[in-house]
């Protein structure tokens, strides 16, 4: 077994490293050659001078062929001297500046998601029809259809500004106080989490219930294990394997800076609300740049998908090897 | 109870509360099994036989299942023992092997582990102690190269490996009583055949008791000491293999034997079949269930016949029909006289 997951593993990452490169070739394409007017114009912001344009044509090269402006915009991603053109300040330094923050709401966000999720979607599934699984239903449904922003704003607002219970917002680094850290992000966890605790938790209840209709559930049972344990080890470790996908999709997301409401509610200034900012200025340097950094996570952890579920699942490892 | 009986069931029923109405599953059954017997409980699919058997497990227990009667197993009333106690005479002291081997192995752990727990969850046996024991059982179910095979996954097994190891698991903690249920039915030919041998052989060698739940009257003949015959929830006919199959005393059971083909006789044009389908246990037919199917019907009939010895020779020989065995010898088309 050790060697099908191995090569399982390199066949994954080999793959990851393709879809890499082909992301980085349609980023590429959308900002430098889809026709809309001149690039360089674009690229050098809203009010841009003869000269600026001038030089940013003659540095990515837009008057050469197309695989040298693709090499050049490609260096530039990757050195790490990608200047934004309206603040002037380095994007891959303001990328990494926001991805502590973005990390540190991607990771107890989701811890706080699937703990909630998985605590419910089983509770729900034993009291299935009961009052109470129909009312964490309706919960769901209303955690699923609330608005971030607006669930954010009123949290903020009222439990932090009126009540003064959390900080209304910004972000503290961990090294200066690990306590006011985790204080200012408590919020924003919760913020972020509903929603995604909406849908694992009906997913993972569904997921239950169907899995403990399996004949292997009745078999353990008939083993004479104690309820917890069939529970536990049978009917929710086969039931994880669809939400663990979702998990590393959601979380991927959110690393890459999916999360742009949440962290501009609580001026987090992450990855996702510089993502936002620049949008709004038309900064092209910077929005690529934080195109190119989303995909990376996103590709990676759809990569770290595959190879969990091939862990969770003995089964997924054969698939693509001839016969046994 | 009387004590040559390991498993006795009495009055056994079950009911299931579902849409449509009350679903009699099980209706007063009375089975024995002794030490070291095998009873074969035959009959169609929905007949109650599966429900039996998970009802002797406290399987079919819950929220719409309502369960009457005893079923007395070493000392413990089956239907009315608590969970834990349950808990701890199944795997332990009453074992079960499934019809499917495949959804009954759990997909996610491998084979030797999932005995082990069966073992652990019992036993405080250390966990290398537990696995050596788990590979000499897969060794003793003939699965080759028991000690890396233990570490495959279900889906790495063949069908019969899989009913195998699901047959070693069924015996780490020697239990007194095997509950098969359809244990070859979703094998291959050829399979099938060896599971019944391996069956067969642990009950000779280990003097393992079973409860065999089948439809297969051939694997009833090769390996039953008595049969159990049930209809519509019920059973109709019990005895030894040799009554039951050589002076067969419900028509129900002449139609499940006449339905064989048989190597010694021609073959029929068409097998013979039994008319009609089986009733609904929502609302069955009053008195026998068997009635409306029944070219023997007569005055009796709506009232329900008891499950008892009506031969005066063969006191185990118990049936529910209300024919004078006279008739029913004259009248049947199978048994002693024609084979």
């Amino acid at each position: 077994m050790g060697s099908g997951m191995a090569r399982f593993v390199v066949r994954r990452l080999v793959s990851m490293a393709l879809v890499l490169f082909a992301v980085s070739a349609i980023v590429f394409a959308i900002f430098n050659v889809i026709p809309g007017g001149d690039p360089a114009v674009r690229m050098a912001g809203k009010i841009p001078t003869e000269t600026q344009v001038e030089a940013i044509r003659e540095e990515w090269g837009f008057d050469e062929p197309v695989y040298v402006q693709y090499a050049k915009t490609m260096e530039k991603l990757f050195s790490g001297d990608l200047i934004s053109y309206y603040t002037q300040l380095n994007v891959t330094d303001e990328i990494l500046n926001g991805a502590p923050r973005t990390f540190a709401l991607a990771i107890g966000a989701s811890i706080v998601w699937m703990a909630f999720a998985i605590a419910l979607g089983l509770y729900g599934a034993i009291r299935q029809g009961a009052m109470s699984d129909r009312l964490l239903n309706a919960l769901a449904l209303v955690g699923i259809s609330m608005p971030v922003f607006w669930l954010g704003a009123m949290l903020s607002h009222y439990l932090g500004t009126e009540l003064g219970l959390f900080p209304s917002g910004g972000y503290v680094e961990f090294l200066d106080s690990p306590s006011e850290w985790l204080w200012h992000l408590v919020l924003p966890w919760f913020t972020l989490a509903v929603l995604f605790i909406g849908i694992y938790s009906r997913v993972l209840r569904a997921d239950v219930i169907e899995t403990m209709g399996e004949d292997y559930v009745r078999a353990a049972r008939a083993k004479g294990l104690s309820e917890r344990r069939v529970m536990v080890r049978h009917v929710l470790r086969n039931s994880l394997i669809p939400i663990v996908t979702l998990w590393g999709l959601d979380f991927g997301a959110v690393l890459g800076g999916g999360a742009i409401l949440t962290e501009q509610v609580f001026s987090l200034q992450g990855v996702g609300q510089y993502a936002a900012d620049a949008i709004g200025q038309s900064d092209v340097p910077a929005v690529m740049g934080v195109v190119m950094y989303g995909a990376f996570f996103i590709v990676v952890f759809n990569a770290l998908v595959d190879i969990a579920y091939a862990a969770l699942d003995p089964r997924i490892r054969l698939e693509g090897r001839a016969g046994k | 109870m009387s004590d040559r009986n390991l498993l006795e069931v009495r009055d056994l029923s079950v009911t299931f509360a579902t849409e449509e109405g009350v679903f009699q599953a099980v209706d007063d059954v009375d089975l024995d099994v002794g030490p070291g017997e095998v009873l074969a409980v035959v009959g169609e699919s929905g007949s109650g036989k599966s429900v039996t058997a998970l009802t002797l497990m406290g399987l079919s227990r819950g929220p719409n299942a309502s369960i009457s009667g005893s079923a007395s197993f070493e000392g413990v009333d089956l239907v009315s023992a608590g969970e834990r106690e349950l808990r701890r005479i199944r795997g332990e002291r009453i074992a079960m092997v499934f019809q499917d081997p495949m959804g009954s192995l759990d997909p996610v752990h491998r084979i030797g582990d999932q005995i082990v727990e069966q073992i652990r969850a019992h036993r405080e046996t250390p966990r290398g102690e537990a696995r050596r024991h788990a590979i000499e059982l897969l060794d003793a179910v003939g699965i080759d190269e028991a000690a890396s095979r233990a570490d495959a996954y279900p889906h790495q097994f063949s069908g019969g490996m899989r009913q195998r190891a699901m047959i070693a698991m069924a015996l780490s903690l020697e239990p007194s009583l095997l509950i098969a249920d359809e244990p070859t039915t979703a094998l291959d030919v050829t399979v099938q055949a060896q599971i019944v041998d391996l069956l067969r052989d642990l009950n000779r060698s280990r003097g393992l008791a079973m409860l065999l739940i089948t439809h297969d009257i051939g694997l009833v003949a090769e390996i039953a000491d008595r049969v159990a015959v049930m209809y519509a929830g019920r059973v109709v006919e019990q005895g030894t293999l040799d009554e039951v199959f050589y002076d067969p005393q419900h028509p129900y059971t002449w139609g499940l034997l006449g339905s064989l083909t048989r190597i010694d006789r021609p073959r029929p044009e068409r097998l013979p079949q039994i008319p009609g389908a089986p009733p609904s246990l929502v609302d069955p037919p009053q008195g026998c269930h068997f009635r409306p199917r029944c070219p023997h019907e007569f005055e009796r009939c709506p009232r329900v016949p008891g499950l008892e010895a009506r031969l005066p020779d063969a006191p185990g020989h118990l049936d529910r029909c209300w024919l004078d065995p006279a008739e029913k010898r004259e009248r049947r088309p199978v048994g002693e006289g024609d084979s």
